[in-house]
């Protein structure tokens, strides 16, 4: 039984570690950058039914940034979705647990890869939810480099003109995107601003301390007055494992046995 | 076409709370009924067929069925990978409805041609593609679109398009709707504006006055195995369809084929390449890409 976010946040590492290496798969370190912020959504801030995936008064949680799925598959084995078992078939041929987000996975409620779709897909959904008067949340997380993405801002207008007041963005602004930093690829500065050009109701946090991020949500989750929350994550890419913090290499890289012993420890040890 | 449309939709709108139209900024004397009687599922998604398309999958997730509407090539090309992934996908009910099919906008240029259209859809083997030839075949389509969940792309003409089907039959997708009885064992086989121009074939030459002239107005990816035996059934078959001949219509019956030996008794009217580019009405154009 896991007791806490932080307990909750440290299995979701260890695992999202051991799959990728299981798998020789790419984009750990974005995982672990937004590892915290799912781990306070799920351990006791969003309403889930892990038993029964499309009870109708669930919250919605929606992962736009579909590569770092590692995170997002683990967090939902650890909250009883499915056997945590499974996660062992992470990439493997045949398997639900591909490497981008997968909707064939019990938890998981959209598909994506291709960046800029989860956004307006949750924005749609919170315009459902309105219509049917119905008050679920509905929690989409976008990576700071998707932001390039044109159809975010159309989504953005259509929320806020519409007084979606039941959304949560989450920004995971680890800095890092493909190639470079963020500033270097297109500077997104200053985001904040821009958000609340868009008509949003925007907070900053340290994207890895539970109570900030906590006290955030249940803003944005008690939140009536007409617009959009936005939750930009100050976050690091790799965090939690030393020599992947702020480095490009491991949007990519794999780590070898010995690495996986060394991030696990630092994990353990934290 | 599009009057026939939007009656329909807000008749099936009375009786279904779970209908929405979202348009792209498009609709003019079209849409105002519609808005008017259910000002709660009637959206204004602007002009963001992007966003568009993907919160009308949202929408369709949270069991609405959404029709998103727009004109020629904005709410297909424009959104294709948020109709392969966010609808086709995840299989949820959006109709991606388009006015302007063919060369209906000819005088607008290029960018309102749509077609390449149905090539680019009817990638998605989720889809229906519906593209019926006349008012009374849009109503039959309808029928069918409410009446089947799931992805659909429904090509529309303009208004005003004459009729040529005499009564409301059922719709089966894959299966040919017959306009004019064969005489001869030759029939046009047509879809979408096709049917209008087999019409002319027919009446304006000797040649083809014996021809019969069928419909396909459901089809797709996944009808193609009910192919063979319709064409099992004459000795000469001529698409026709107001698409290029390129991944259109005529392309996807010759995919459909399993007896090689059918390809001979096949022939392929559709527009050539030579009309891209060109602008000005309809049949200008028509003549143009080979098919008057």
């Amino acid at each position: 039984m896991i007791k806490s976010s932080i307990e909750l946040a440290k299995n979701i590492r260890k695992h999202s570690l051991e799959m990728v290496v299981r798998s020789r798969a790419s984009h750990i370190a974005s995982a672990l950058s937004m590892t915290d912020i799912l781990a306070v959504l799920y351990f006791d801030l969003m309403n889930v039914f892990p038993n029964d995936t499309k009870n109708e008064n669930r919250d919605i949680f929606i992962l736009s940034k579909g590569h770092a799925c590692v995170a997002l598959y683990a967090t939902l084995g650890l909250k009883g979705f499915f056997d945590l078992n499974d996660l062992k078939t992470y990439g493997l041929d045949g398997s639900n647990f591909m490497n981008h987000i997968s909707h064939k996975v019990p938890g998981v409620e959209f598909s994506t890869g291709s960046l800029g779709h989860g956004l307006p897909f949750a924005t749609g959904i919170a315009l459902g939810k309105k219509i049917k008067k119905h008050h679920n949340k509905i929690f989409v997380l976008v990576g700071d480099g998707e932001l390039d993405e044109g159809s975010n801002w159309e989504a953005l207008l259509f929320a806020s003109h519409h007084q979606l007041d039941n959304l949560t963005i989450v920004v995971d602004y680890n800095n890092l995107q493909s190639l470079t930093t963020v500033k270097d690829t297109l500077n997104l500065e200053p985001l904040s601003n821009k958000f609340e050009a868009f008509g949003c109701n925007v907070r900053q946090v340290n994207g890895h301390n539970h109570l900030e991020l906590k006290n955030a949500f249940i803003e944005s989750i008690n939140n009536t007055n007409g617009k959009p929350s936005v939750i930009i994550a100050n976050t690091i890419k790799g965090k939690g494992v030393s020599y992947m913090e702020n480095k490009v290499k491991w949007h990519y890289s794999t780590p070898n046995q010995d690495e996986l012993i060394q991030a696990l420890n630092e994990i353990d040890n934290a | 076409m599009r009057n026939t449309f939007i009656k329909k939709l807000i008749a099936a709108a009375e009786i279904n709370s779970k209908i929405i139209l979202m348009v792209g900024d498009l609709g003019y004397s079209v849409i105002e009924e519609f808005q008017e009687k259910f000002p709660d599922r009637f959206y204004n998604a602007g002009i963001s067929e992007q966003n568009m398309a993907s919160m009308a999958a949202g929408l369709a997730f949270e069991g609405f069925h959404v029709f998103i509407y727009s004109i020629a090539n904005f709410p297909t090309f424009r959104c294709a990978e948020q109709l392969r992934n966010d609808v086709g996908y995840h299989q949820l009910s959006v109709t991606v409805v388009t006015v302007g099919g063919g060369l209906s906008y000819g005088n607008l240029g290029y960018s309102h041609h749509a077609v390449q259209d149905l090539g680019l859809m009817r990638l998605f083997p989720e889809f229906d593609i519906v593209s019926p030839g006349d008012p009374i075949e849009t109503e039959m389509c309808m029928d069918y679109i409410l009446n089947n969940k799931g992805p659909s792309y429904l090509r529309l003409k303009k208004a005003g398009e004459p009729n040529y089907h005499t009564h409301v039959k059922n719709i089966v997708p894959g299966i040919w709707s017959e306009v004019n009885e064969s005489k001869n064992n030759k029939i046009f086989l047509t879809t979408s504006g096709g049917l209008h121009l087999a019409q002319l074939l027919k009446n304006g030459s000797s040649a083809y006055s014996d021809y019969g002239v069928y419909t396909c107005p459901v089809w797709g990816a996944k009808f193609k195995h009910l192919q063979q035996h319709q064409i099992d059934r004459f000795g000469e078959i001529i698409t026709v369809e107001d698409h290029l001949l390129d991944c259109g219509f005529g392309s996807w019956v010759r995919e459909s084929i399993t007896v090689q030996e059918s390809h001979l008794k096949i022939k392929n009217k559709a527009l050539s390449q030579d009309v891209i580019g060109k602008v000005g009405s309809e049949e200008y154009l028509l003549k143009i890409g080979g098919l008057l």
